[in-house]
């Protein structure tokens, strides 16, 4: 897909806005307005939306732990989604589901996930969906690399390809899982797993929305077209800890600086665009500008919000009983 | 009209199902067989045959075989029934829950909920369960309890043939997520079962016998027991009522209630172990709603607390025989 | 021991109303016999003296078990006992041709709808024979009492209506002249061109308007609480029939069919439970409940025109009858004959099976 003008603005501004938005959480957790747990993308950005840019409608996606940013990349709706993870009853989800569990069904994001490799399975019914129906979508299971490590995750990859799927894992391979390595804890390669299971496996730097986007390209037309099933290791970083209060004693000293300065997503990106001369630096400015205009106002309505009353917590627990 | 058996009764609701509505899939372990195999084509129809004649009639796009990977095809199953399908999906026996229960529990039971109402997830998941098969610890265990436990799914227990039928079928056109537990000594029973589709509705207990001394709450292949014995007993002067609740979650309390208001003595029988299982839970809901009627103590028939085990001397001890049901009747009626 | 109805077996013995000696009519009754569904009478086929009560109260015997021995007092004990022994020597093989020979039901293709009936009775026997129409929420069943005692000298077909019993459950044309044209279609399906019509309820407003729309296929017509002479109907029971999904709900319901309310028994409850349960059957019932009895009238009255048809015509009805009054037994022609039954509710044909078969027995016989 050549990507024009407008598709680099959407894309800049997508990922600005996932940056936006979970820096702002975190501050908004420091200071005490924001209940549980909460797990940030800052610093993936170029994953989630390189990725999505390649999706439409039919598509679907199963997130992470870390699901804002996919949240976000597919669609959903900012200040719902800030509403959800303050806890109320106008979220995303009613307040019912929180940071963990965001989900929004109608635009095919089948939610963030509370348990590590829960998503691959699902994405593999929501790609039999496609496929029975003959709809032409595909599903992309989003895993970490400690997902990555999960049976769920490795049979997925197994049913994906004997039943010849349109799914594509991408594994966002952030360096930790938790607190441990993932040049420990990962064994072999995530490229020739996929290569095992008999699917091709592409290897991309997940700090470049190019790369990641053209990886992405690649492996949709693979699924659309019908050659079943391929996965994605990207290579990225994370600028909190695993979640908000984590002290993250087991990075090096310097290290989350060091990538700050100088492997960013939106700096890189922004460098390219305008070096090529296909965006305005003024341009991108005033995205930011709206951008944090938008999350100024996410966290007032958020902060302002009413939470569900008592009456909420009886519903919504099946169709009928 | 005519007679039918258990694993007949359950066969003919999948194809009438899957006839009405094309987007109904069924999918498991060798729901067809021989997948890639040299040999016949839907060589097993499921592993005691319930699903035979299905892939014939409508493809391997609708009668899916799955790798031996419970995870991964409950899983699929759960995400296909939120995002369009209505699968269901066998775990061919409920001990294999072990591996995918994370698939069934955390996410199909719960996206309705964490989703703010906005999932709709038609999943059935079929599974055999109970003793009796001399099939040992890990493929006779009565686990619906762990399943009634959880909010967000639904449990039926089918007794009997005409019971599965209608049970299934309603399983499958329900919007929720359904475990329908087959027994797996109960497919060669028979009895009359309607050609044509029906329903039985959830949460609507069936009294399979009437009586006045005591009220007898039994699931599944216990039905079978307890109505055995009450047929014995009432010749002795004890009448009884049986109460099949059908379906564990949503559950009938209130005929049980009632019953046990009439008769004033209570014998649930389970066939799940002791601990937190379904004889604790409504012995505990008569208890509480209805211990002034009670006349006599509450007695339970159930398993002992110990693993299924596989010698036939020992599997016949570990089972609620009708023996033991009719001892506790006697007790509870003085008699 | 009778079979009252495909599914009977056997049956138990309640109740001797007479003892061994007593003298006895044609017709008086013997003793009750209970079977899962229904509890009924069984009436004395001969005149004589009750020699032999064959089994005792409490006592479960196979259809076509002897339960009494009626002969005149110059027949010797000896040769009762002879008999006796010889029956039951005789039985079983007797009751296995019997099976063997019952007749069963089967579909026709009634205009494009299929219909269940179940014939009765030597096809010979008669040029016109007797067709048996049931009621809103019945089945061919509910003349288990009637059918098998008339097909001892008549051809009698009982069919299932659109919607209802084993028959097709579209009744999309759930009105009076769809039901009528669904009926004289299986009468051409059978190849039947008169025929004594006999109707129960909504089954009697079919066969009434069928009788007056095609006069030469009624040889006679018989109305046996019959929708279709007034405008009253109670909707409480129409529509709690309708609504009960649960054994105890419907019991309630049910028991305003009958003057005695404890022959409701569990299994005519389940019975209906299972047929409500079909899928259609919910649909095809609020069809022909719309058509026939929107607003809680009745849509149809015609009997103000039984005086058009030459064939005789007769009114039955139960006198506790809760669904439809027996007044309306009074709102037709003075050519017709009404019998009003104490002791009976809207089942009359049931719970008075003895003598609603006499009146049409006696009206088929001209």
């Amino acid at each position: 897909m050549q990507l024009n003008r407008d598709d680099l603005l959407k894309a800049y501004r997508d990922m600005r806005t996932i940056r936006a938005f979970e820096d702002r959480v975190h501050d908004e957790f420091a200071k005490g307005g924001i209940p549980g747990f909460v797990h940030l993308y800052a610093g993936e950005e170029a994953s989630g939306v390189g990725v999505c840019m390649n999706l439409d409608d039919r598509d679907k996606i199963a997130s992470t732990h870390r699901g804002h940013g996919h949240c976000i990349a597919k669609g959903c709706d900012a200040k719902a989604m800030m509403k959800e993870i303050y806890g109320k009853r106008d979220g995303l989800c009613g307040g019912k589901g929180g940071s963990m569990h965001i989900a929004d069904l109608s635009r095919g994001m089948m939610g963030a996930n509370g348990i590590v490799g829960g998503g691959p399975p699902l994405i593999c019914g929501a790609a039999l969906t496609a496929k029975t129906l003959k709809t032409g979508g595909v599903a992309v299971a989003f895993v970490g690399d400690g997902g990555s490590n999960q049976g769920t995750t490795l049979e997925s990859y197994n049913l994906a390809r004997v039943w010849n799927l349109p799914v594509i894992f991408v594994v966002e391979d952030n360096g930790y899982a938790e607190s441990t390595a993932s040049a420990w804890s990962v064994g072999g390669s995530q490229k020739k797993r996929a290569e095992a299971f008999g699917m091709p496996g592409l290897e991309v730097d997940g700090h470049d929305f190019f790369a990641v986007n053209e990886a992405a390209r690649q492996a949709v037309e693979w699924a659309r077209g019908g050659d079943g099933p391929s996965l994605i290791h990207v290579r990225l970083d994370r600028h909190y800890g695993h979640f908000e209060g984590d002290a993250m004693t087991y990075r090096a000293d310097g290290e989350v600086e060091k990538l700050r300065a100088e492997r960013d997503a939106l700096n890189i990106f922004r460098a390219k665009v305008v070096q090529a001369h296909l965006l305005e630096s003024s341009q991108l400015d005033a995205i930011d500008a709206e951008v944090a205009a938008i999350i100024d106002e996410a966290v007032a309505e958020a902060e302002d919000a009413s939470p569900p009353g008592e009456v909420d917590l009886l519903t919504d627990v099946y169709v009928s009983y | 009209m005519s007679k039918k058996s258990y694993r007949q009764a359950i066969n003919e609701a999948l194809a009438q199902e899957m006839r009405r509505d094309p987007t109904v899939i069924v999918m498991g372990e060798d729901n067809a067989g021989g997948m890639g195999a040299p040999g016949e084509d839907d060589a097993w129809g499921g592993v005691l045959g319930v699903t035979k004649g299905l892939m014939p009639e409508f493809g391997r796009e609708r009668v899916l075989d799955t790798p031996i990977s419970e995870s991964a095809f409950i899983g699929a199953a759960v995400g296909a029934a939120a995002t369009g399908l209505r699968p269901v999906a066998e775990l061919m026996f409920v001990d294999f829950l072990g591996v995918c229960f994370d698939q069934i529990f955390n996410q199909a039971g719960k996206f309705k909920y964490m989703f703010g109402g906005k999932a709709v997830t038609p999943l059935v998941v079929r599974t055999m369960y109970g003793a009796g098969f001399r099939a040992a610890s890990q493929h006779s265990q009565c686990l619906y309890p762990i399943f009634t436990h959880i909010p967000g799914l639904k449990v039926v227990i089918p007794s009997s043939p005409y019971e599965a039928k209608g049970l299934l079928i309603q399983s499958i056109r329900d919007d929720d997520p359904v475990i329908f537990l087959e027994h797996k000594v109960l497919y060669d029973d028979e009895e009359e079962v309607p050609d044509e589709p029906y329903t039985i509705p959830f949460g609507e207990a069936n009294l399979t016998r009437e009586g006045e001394d005591v009220t007898i709450v039994a699931f599944g292949r216990m039905v079978k027991f307890a109505n055995e014995v009450a047929d014995k007993l009432e010749k002795d002067g004890i009448s009884c009522t049986v109460v099949d609740p059908r379906t564990t979650s949503p559950l009938d309390t209130d005929t049980i209630l009632e019953s046990v208001e009439e008769t004033g003595r209570l014998v649930v029988v389970d066939e799940a172990n002791p601990r937190c299982n379904m004889a604790t839970d409504i012995s505990a809901l008569v208890a509480q709603e209805a211990f002034g009627a009670l006349k006599a103590p509450i007695k339970m028939v159930t398993p002992p607390h110990t693993p299924v085990p596989f010698a036939p001397q020992l599997e016949d001890l570990y089972i609620p025989s009708p023996e033991k049901i009719e001892a506790a009747v006697r007790a509870v009626a003085g008699a | 021991m009778p079979k009252w109805g495909l599914a009977m077996s056997e049956g138990t013995v309640v109740a001797w109303y007479l003892g061994e000696g007593a003298e006895v009519a044609k017709g008086d009754d013997l003793l009750d016999i209970e079977t899962t569904k229904i509890t009924n009478v069984v009436e004395s086929p001969h005149t004589g003296m009750l020699r032999r009560q064959a089994a005792p109260e409490g006592a479960t015997l196979p259809v076509g078990a002897l339960l009494a021995v009626l002969a005149g007092p110059e027949v010797s004990d000896a040769e009762i006992d002879a008999f006796m022994a010889e029956f039951n020597a005789n039985f079983e093989v007797e009751a296995a041709a019997a099976e063997a020979a019952a007749p069963e039901p089967e579909t026709r293709d009634a205009g494009g709808v299929a219909i269940n009936l179940l014939a009765m009775g030597d096809k010979t026997q008669d040029t016109a024979p007797i067709i048996l129409v049931h009621g809103f929420g019945g089945d061919l069943n509910n003349w288990m009492f009637n059918q098998p005692m008339l097909a001892e000298r008549h051809r009698v077909i009982a069919l299932d209506l659109p919607g209802h019993g084993r028959s097709a459950k579209d009744a999309s044309a759930g009105d009076m002249a769809a039901l009528s044209a669904t009926l004289l279609a299986s009468l051409d399906a059978l190849d039947i061109g008169a025929a004594h019509l006999a109707g129960h309820s909504l089954g009697g407003a079919v066969a009434m308007q069928t009788a007056l729309d095609q006069p030469a296929r009624a040889a006679s017509l018989t109305l046996v609480a019959s929708a279709g002479l007034g405008r009253d109907i109670n909707m409480d029971y129409i529509e709690g029939f309708q609504r009960a999904g649960r054994r105890k709900d419907l019991k309630q319901v049910l028991q305003a069919l009958f003057a005695d309310a404890s022959l409701v028994s569990r299994d005519m409850v389940d019975d209906i439970l299972k047929f409500k349960r079909l899928d259609g059957v919910e649909q095809a019932l609020a069809t022909i409940a719309d058509g026939a009895f929107a607003g809680g009238r009745q849509a149809s009255v015609l009997g103000h025109r039984l005086h058009e048809l030459e064939a005789p015509v007769q009114v039955i009805w139960g006198a506790d009858d809760q669904v439809i009054p027996a007044a309306h037994a009074r709102e037709v022609p003075a050519t017709v004959k009404v019998h009003i039954l104490d002791g009976a509710g809207h089942m009359v044909h049931m719970e008075k099976a003895g003598e609603v078969n006499a009146l049409i027995e006696a009206i088929v016989a001209g």
